[in-house]
Order: C-alpha cells, then structure tokens, then sequence
C-alpha cells in the first residue's frame, strides 16, 4: 500500500545503507526492551509494609535508579496523557460536562501533589498487599498529579480552539467520533500537548523526592530510584551524592530527550496549524535513523494499516436522512435543571463544609492559616516581582538574538527540571552558618524551579517582535526610559503574564517542599502555609491537611480570578506604561 | 422543471445576540434546487447566504420549516450532499492523497478502493503528480483543487460552493471556475446540481442557470434571476455584460425595495449602515469624477476601475447614495452637484460637507450624536453603541460596522474618539 507508508517516505539513496542500519539497530532496540522488561518486573516484587527497602548511594547503582524513575515518569507521562484527551474529549463535547469539569480542573490544578499523595497513598498500598506494585502506584500516581493538569487544559484549549471550517469539514465528510479524533482532535491538539509533556516532564523531576521517598500519613518508604536516593543523602549529609544524583539526572533528561522528545518534535512538526511561522524545523537524529531501518519501517506500516481498520470499522451507520434515535430535548430547559443541580450541590457542599470544620479543626485554626497564607501570599508576590525585574531584560535580550535563542532552549528545559531540593542543603548550611532568619532566607527556593517560566515565556515574546517594529524603534531612536516604556514592555507584557501566572502556580505548590526543609536532623522552618501542610502531612493529619489545601486553593484560585485574570484583559486591550 | 433534489420549505433561522435577543437571520425562506442546474446565491455579507447552504448541507438546523433531500427530512449532513469551503478546509497533516481519501475512509471503503477513487478524481481535477504534496506546499489555487476533489470523490449528488473562488486571486479563480465549468458540461461529474454561493455578481452570471438575490436583515430572497445564455459564456460578452449591470442595480439600491415591500414591518436599523471606509468612499468618488467618466458610469465598469471587491465597491457606491453625493438609475451612477463640489473641495471642505450630511442623513450618527448631548458626561462607551447595533446584526459585523460610522462621524468632525479608552465624546466647540 503506497498510500498507507507515504508519512515517512523511505528515501531510494538511502536503500543501501539501511542494511546496516538494521544490523545496528536490532540488538539496540532488544536490549532497551529488555530493560524496560527488567524495570516493570522489578515494580511488582514482593512487599511488606514496615520493611526498610534497601538502598545504597553508592553511584553504581544509580544507573538502575534512574531506570526506575524514568520508567515511573512514562508511566506517569502516558496516564496524563490519556487522562487530558479523555478530560478535552468530554469537556469540549459537552456543554453540561464542561460547566462542572472544568473548575474542577482548575481546583485539582491548585492542590499541591502531597495533597494528593497524603489522601490516597494508603489506599494504593491496600490495592496490592504484599506486593511493592501498591507503593509504585502510589509513587506514579503523585507523578501524574503532577504532569496531568496542565496538559489536560492544553489539550481542552486546543479542541476548543479547532477552527470553524475544519470542524464544518469533518462533520460534512461524515467522520464519526473515533475517526473525528484521530484524524483532527488529535493532530490539532499534537504541538500544544508535546510542549506541554516537555514541561509536564520537568515538573515531575522537580517533585521526585516527594513523590518517591514517601513520608506521609506516618508512612517512610523509599522506592528505588534517583528521589529516594537524593531523599537518603540528605539524611545523610552526603554532599557527594547530591552531586552524583544532579549527574545522573542530567544523564537521564540528556536520554529521553535525544531518543523520545526531539524524535516526536521533529514528527509532530507537521501538525503545526499555522504555515510558514517558525523556519526552523526541528531535527532528530533518532527518527533519521528509525525511518532509514527497513524493518521498524514495516512494523510501523504494519501498524498504521491495522490502526486505519479501525477507523474504517468505527464509522458512522446513519446519514442525515435517517430520522435521529433520541427525540431532540428542549435545551434550554435541560440546560436550567443542570444549572439548579449544580447550585444545590454546592450549597450542600459549602454547609457539609462549615459542619466539619466546626466539627474537627474549630474556626480559631481557620483563621489561623489564613494568616499563613497572608504570609505565603505575601512571599510569592516578592519573589515574582524580584524574578520579573532579573529576568524581563536577559529575556528580551536573549529574545532579540534568535542565534542565542535557539541554543538556549536545551539549557532552559535542564534548568527548569532540576529540583530545587539539591540546592536545600546549601541554603541550609549557609543560613545557620551566618545566623540567619529562615522565614526570609528560606523563600528563594520556592521560586528556583519556577521563575523559569518567566524566562521562557519573555524570551518567546520577545522573539516574536516583528522586525519592522524593530526597525522603526531603532530609526525613531527610541532610546532609555522611553524605548521601555513604549517598546519592550507593551511588547512582551502578554508573554510576562501568562510567564507570571505559571511561575505563580509553581510557586505556591513548592512553598510546601521549601518552607520545611531538613538536612540530616536540622530541620529548618519558615512561617508560613507551605510549612504548616507539610507538618501537618508528616503526621498525617487528614482534617488540618484538607483546611491547608483548601486554603491554598483559595488563595491561588482567588488569585488567578482577580489579579491575572485582570492583567490579561490590560494585556489584551493593548497597554502603555 | 426536472426532479428537485433539494427542498427548502418556509425556513427560519435566528441567532442569539450577545445581549439575549434574538436577529433573524433567514425569514420564511423557501427554495428548491432541481436535477441539472446551477444555481447562484448573490448577497452582500450578513445577509444568510452562507447560512441558508449550512442549512441545506445538514450542518445547521433551522427553527421552523422543512429541509428534505430527495424527498427525505434531512437531520444532520447527507451522504449525497457534499461541500467546498471558501478557506478550502484542508487537513494540513494529510497529505493531498490522504485528504481526498478522508470521505471515503469515513465510508468504510476498503484501502485498494480509496487509492483507486482517490487517484481518478486527483486525476480529474488536474492535480496528478501532488498526491505525495501536504497542503501548505501547494498554492491556494491548487489548495481548492484539493478540496474539490475531496467533495467530488464521493460523487455527491448536490455540490454545495461556499465562495470557493474568493480566497483565490481574480485569475486563479477564474481558472478554476472555467475548469469546473468544462467538467460541468463535458458529463464527467458524477454531480446533478450545483449551488454556488457568492459575492461576486460576474461569477454568479458566469455560472448560473438561476441567480438568487439575497437582501439582509431579515434574510431573504429578494429577487430571482433566470439566465438562459448557453455555455461557455463570453465574460466580456454584451449579454453577460447586460446581466452584470442588471444584478449592480439590483444590488446596490436596495432602499427602494424596503419602501415598496408593504406586506411586511420591515426593520429598517440595518439602512444607513454601512462599512465603506471614507478612503473607498472617496476613491470611488474621483473615478466616477474623473475621466473616461465624467460624472455618469455604468456601475460595473466603474466597479472594474475602482479596483476593489464587489462587495466593498456596492458598499461604497450604497454610501454615496445615503450621502448624497451621488444617485443611481437603471444601472448608471451620477454625481450630484453636492458630490461634485465634495470631490472638487480640498480636505477641510470635505470635511464639512460630509459633517453636514451626516447629520442629515445617516440616522444612527443623528442619534449618537444627540444623545451625547444629552449625557451630562459628554462622553459615551463603544459597548453603549455597540449594543444598539446588535439588535440588527452579529457582533464581528457590528464591530465593522461601528469602526466605520466612527470613522465617518471623525471625519466629518462630528465627535471625537479615545481608542485606548473606548470613550466617543463630543469635540471642543470652536
């Protein structure tokens, strides 16, 4: 079939060498299965829980650990993406699904991931008893709370945003659901959501340690991998390992980068909607090699053909003409009765609310961590605003030169996935060398992994100034206060926005890693609501964990809604400074 | 008459405002497209043409009325009737192959019989050798090639063309038109019927055995066109050239037919709106002053000299005639002595004269003007004129709309306008 192959059309030129490629490429592809098949048996080995798992930082073993971790964060990467095609799926076909879904995405998105783990981390552990699969689960799971959400709403803006004529397209040639979704939901969707898994990627290393050296609900197991491992030689006070995990991680990005990101980089460029924007093409050498080796040629093309059967076999069975099976509801008042449930269950929930805090925690606690998150509040607006004012002018600069831009996108994916735990020990050391106060030294870490985003959204506005701009603010010469106050800033403020919002988001989830730190048996303390829900985790305290997040949803959510929300309608209206 | 496919029967249609009332869009429509003809729907933007084929294609439903294909109630999109999207609508991840074949694989065929059916209407339309090519390598021309053959290979009874030719240059579309056209005649076409909705009054005469006129607000036929000259016409013909200048007059002036339509309340809102800017308004003007013209032109040739679409050309003619500075008769444009001294004076004497008229005659910058009189802040949001607009029509339009009158009412230094504010306030008096 010429049709079914024509995605990667195999080159004549290159005929004559694929047999070696093939040579080259068999036993590669054997051992990464093997391994993988080693790593996923070694997942289910048996477990009891209250045994220490053995663990060693000894560097030796590290490879071993990074191919747990790895394996974990796939797993975690292809649930999240499943979970955001499902979530697109319903929410954007859906208008009553939609109004219930997607503020519930947006609450789940403000819930720090020990939120999450700390509720369902015993129940996992029950899953499976005996047996170390639970624990994993467990382990997966809190790495998938950390990457879904944002490629969830990548995914629903993304089928939101189809545009009109394609969507008129599809329906008039008649593609059913299952055919409609792979053959323009999906595609559509494809660069957001790889960008997105790219972060997602970098998220997940960020809360490593959380997630696989478990210490919550009086629990303290430590899954084999490279977060256990870092969790250990901070124990420990082992600076050396600390710099043995930073290397193999770098390793590990360095990894999958090379052989699954830039290969489905340069796959998915042809899903760019728009034409003729970015004149670079991504290149992989990777997918080189795949799409010059004939026999992954034939299995792909094996499975392409198998995968359009089922396109052909879920098709649509009616035409227009043939009367339609349900009588059509009146949708207005379909539409009034969802909104009344809705109202009811809220009110329900907002009583069950009051009742329980009455109940279990008592008001004076309450008003007691809002004043924490006054504090918490109070440390991101600094921070944010500190990071905007460094990294808005190397931004832009970096921006204006495409030659440094281009390069520096590797650095900024490896600077963004390093985990702010590993510079812990330094700031821990150095504030109890010089004496200092922890509830203001201690902040920087909740914006080391996340003022990133800053960076990376500056950059990509600033290199996107149309160059005749460029000219005119150099033949006007605009100069000083001016040249930023009437070009740079109105240029870039929508991209510093949303860079803001993120970094905002970030920051709020990692207070809870940063204000609570140890190294070894000091445990440094900042006043503040991050501390308080991660005390409250360790000792697992379901009742004063649940008032934490629900505070820090409020403040995030009542953030976004009246501070960004504001912002980006000042972004939109096109602003002067 | 031969076998009808396609049967409208009383159709309306409205749709929701931002402010919750709802504009009719298609008023009491009735239609029939019969085996072997083409027909032309003519009309300006708004005016539910595009609406009136979404209906027939099953992609929108009407509120009331009836909609059958071949006899049969049409719910949703039907097998025989396929479509040509005016942005062509391509995949732009399929490859041109792989595109004409999407229809079929919805279908069920078997993959030898999407490549063998796929190849032949690639083949018919002339693109043989780009079945490998993605969209965005081909031009826009070969681009609607591609979403030709994609309707066709389905061998649809009815072809319904959503402006398939205006996206294109004046002489690729016409190309492409003419090809269709040969295929049209030649038999090949597996197609019955042909409905082609347009702006372009020369391709609707060109094309058509029947053209449609559509006026706005509300949506519906104003009047029908028979056109019996055989095929291939001669664009540059005396009987198409006759044609062209019949559909101007229809077209242009449609006040008159507001004022002899006694059956029905007309809404009158939508007249004294308009989205000719002042430059096209004044373009028009010169060249109707100007030689050959000399202050009388025949609309089209007229049309062919100002050099810009049909549409904004019979906007801009509309707007003279509600300024005054020109009249219409029986497909002829005169200057008036108003519009002679206006195109004679230099910027400030424009300016006056159109201030003047504007108080005069176009009744929407009457109101805006009187009843920031009124305010006791002298000052107006564009929300406030904005709402008043949408009664009549959709919120992009009333935007058009309102971005013209502003400009107009600044010209003619009727109020002045903060953008960044969306404020309109009344000048400093001199």
């Amino acid at each position: 079939m010429a049709n079914t192959i024509q995605h990667t059309p195999l080159r004549p030129q290159s005929v004559h060498r694929s047999g070696l490629w093939d040579l080259a490429l068999l036993p590669f592809v054997l051992c990464v299965l093997v391994v993988l098949a080693f790593g996923a048996q070694e997942m289910a080995t048996p477990y009891q829980v209250g045994t220490p798992i053995d663990l060693s930082l000894d560097p030796l073993y590290l490879p071993y650990y990074l191919l747990r971790t790895t394996l974990r964060m796939f797993i975690a990467l292809g649930f999240s993406v499943v979970f955001a095609f499902a979530f697109a799926l319903i929410a954007s076909r859906s208008k009553a699904a939609e109004k219930v879904l997607v503020p519930i995405l947006d609450i789940l998105q403000s819930i720090p991931i020990l939120g999450f783990m700390s509720i369902t981390v015993t129940g996992f552990i029950a899953l499976f008893p005996g047996n170390l699969l639970g624990v994993e689960c467990a382990a997966i799971f809190a790495i998938f709370t950390s990457q879904a959400w944002n490629m969830a709403f990548s995914a629903y803006q993304s089928f939101k945003s189809i545009p009109p004529e394609l969507d008129e397209a599809s329906r008039i040639f008649r593609l059913s659901p299952w055919q409609r979704f792979w053959r323009l939901d999906m595609p559509f969707s494809m660069p957001g959501m790889l960008w997105n898994m790219m972060m997602s990627m970098s998220g997940g290393w960020f809360f490593l340690v959380a997630s696989e050296a478990i210490s919550v609900s009086n629990q303290d197991i430590k899954l084999p991998g490279v977060g256990s491992f870092i969790a250990l030689a901070i124990e420990q006070r082992n600076l050396h390992a600390i710099g043995w995990a930073i290397g193999a991680m770098l390793i590990g990005i360095m990894i999958y980068d090379q052989l699954f990101f830039r290969p489905l980089l340069a796959w998915a460029d042809k899903f760019k909607f728009e034409e003729g924007d970015g004149n670079t093409t991504p290149k992989s050498w990777a997918l080189k090699l795949w799409r010059r080796t004939a026999w992954i040629q034939t299995g792909y093309a094996a499975i392409v053909r198998a995968f359009e059967g089922t396109l052909r076999h879920f098709r649509l069975k009616k035409d227009g003409t043939s009367p339609p099976t349900r009588p059509v509801i009146q949708h207005r008042h379909a539409e009034r009765i969802w909104d009344v449930i809705i109202s009811l269950v809220f009110i329900a929930s907002i009583i069950k609310l009051g009742i329980f805090i009455h109940s279990e925690v008592g008001w004076p606690e309450v008003g007691h961590v809002l004043y924490l998150g006054v504090l918490t509040l109070i440390r991101v607006i600094v921070l944010i605003a500190v990071a905007s004012i460094i990294w808005v002018p190397i931004g832009i600069w970096i921006g204006l030169n495409p030659r440094i831009a281009e390069r520096s996108q590797a650095v900024a994916q490896f600077l963004a996935a390093f985990p702010a735990n590993l510079l812990f020990p330094i700031f821990v050391v150095g504030i109890i060398h010089f004496k200092l106060s922890p509830d203001i030294w201690l902040s920087p870490l909740m914006i080391f992994g996340t003022q990133w985003y800053i960076l990376f959204n500056v950059i990509a506005g600033a290199s996107t100034i149309p160059t005749e701009l460029r000219f005119a603010a150099t033949n006007l010469r605009l100069s000083g206060l001016l040249k930023w106050r009437r070009y740079y800033l109105p240029a870039i403020f929508p991209s510093l926005v949303t860079g803001a919002l993120t970094a905002t988001g970030g920051s709020w989830n990692a207070s809870i890693v940063s204000e609570y730190v140890t190294w070894g048996d000091t445990t440094l303390k900042a006043e503040g609501l991050g501390s308080y829900i991660a005390e409250m985790t360790a000792t697992g305290d379901f009742p004063r964990i649940a008032l934490g997040i629900g505070v820090m949803c409020i403040f995030v959510m009542g953030f976004n809604r009246f501070v960004w929300r504001k912002l980006y309608q000042m972004a939109e209206k096109g602003l002067n400074f | 008459m031969s076998n009808p496919i396609l049967q409208l029967r009383s159709i309306n249609k409205s749709f929701r405002s931002s402010d919750g009332s709802d504009r009719l869009v298609l008023d009491n429509v009735d239609f029939t497209l019969a085996e072997g003809e083409i027909v032309a729907l003519l009309g300006q933007s708004g005016s539910g043409k595009s609406t009136l084929l979404r209906i027939m294609a099953g992609l929108i439903t009407a509120e009331s009325g009836e909609v059958s294909y071949r006899g049969k109630p049409i719910y949703g999109p039907a097998a025989g009737v396929s479509m040509v999207f005016q942005s062509f609508a391509l995949f732009p991840w399929l490859t041109v192959q792989k595109n004409v074949e999407l229809g079929l694989e919805a279908l069920g065929v078997s993959p030898a019989e999407q490549t063998r059916r796929a190849k032949e209407a690639i083949a018919l339309i002339g693109l043989e050798g780009f079945e490998g090519s993605l969209p965005r390598e081909l031009s826009g021309g070969m681009r609607q090639r591609v979403g030709i053959a994609r309707a066709l290979v389905l061998e649809p009874e009815v072809l319904l063309m959503d402006e398939a030719f205006s996206a294109l240059d004046v002489m690729t579309g016409e190309h492409l038109r003419d090809d269709i056209l040969e295929l049209w005649q030649s038999g090949k076409l597996p197609t019955k019927s042909l409905l082609v909705v347009s702006h372009n009054i020369e391709e609707a005469v060109m094309m058509a055995d029947r053209v449609l006129i559509f006026s706005s607000n509300p949506g519906r036929v104003r009047a029908e066109l028979p056109i019996t000259l055989g095929r291939p016409r001669q664009a540059k013909g005396p009987e198409v050239h006759h044609l062209v200048d019949t559909l101007y007059t229809e077209m242009v002036s449609p006040s008159d037919h507001y004022r002899t339509d006694k059956n029905k309340t007309v809404t009158r809102t939508s007249y004294g709106l308009s989205t000719a800017t002042v430059a096209q308004i004044e373009g028009v003007l010169e060249r109707l002053v100007d030689d050959p013209f000399r202050g009388t032109a025949d609309l089209p040739k007229l049309a062919e000299v100002s050099e810009i679409s049909d549409n904004a050309f019979i906007n801009a003619a509309d707007a003279l005639v509600m300024l005054g500075l020109a009249t219409i008769e029986k497909g002829d444009i005169s200057v008036t002595t108003l519009g002679e001294r206006f195109e004679k004076g230099n910027n400030e004497r424009r300016q006056e004269i159109m201030g003047q008229q504007l108080l005069s005659s176009v009744p929407f910058i009457v109101n805006m003007r009187q009843s920031l009189e009124q305010q006791s802040s002298k000052e107006m949001p564009f929300e406030h004129l904005l709402k008043v607009l949408e009664f009549s029509m959709n919120k992009s339009d009333a935007e058009r709309v309102l971005e013209t009158m502003l400009e107009w009412a600044r010209y003619g230094n009727v109020i002045e306008v903060d953008f960044s504010k969306r404020l309109i306030y009344l000048p400093d008096a001199d």
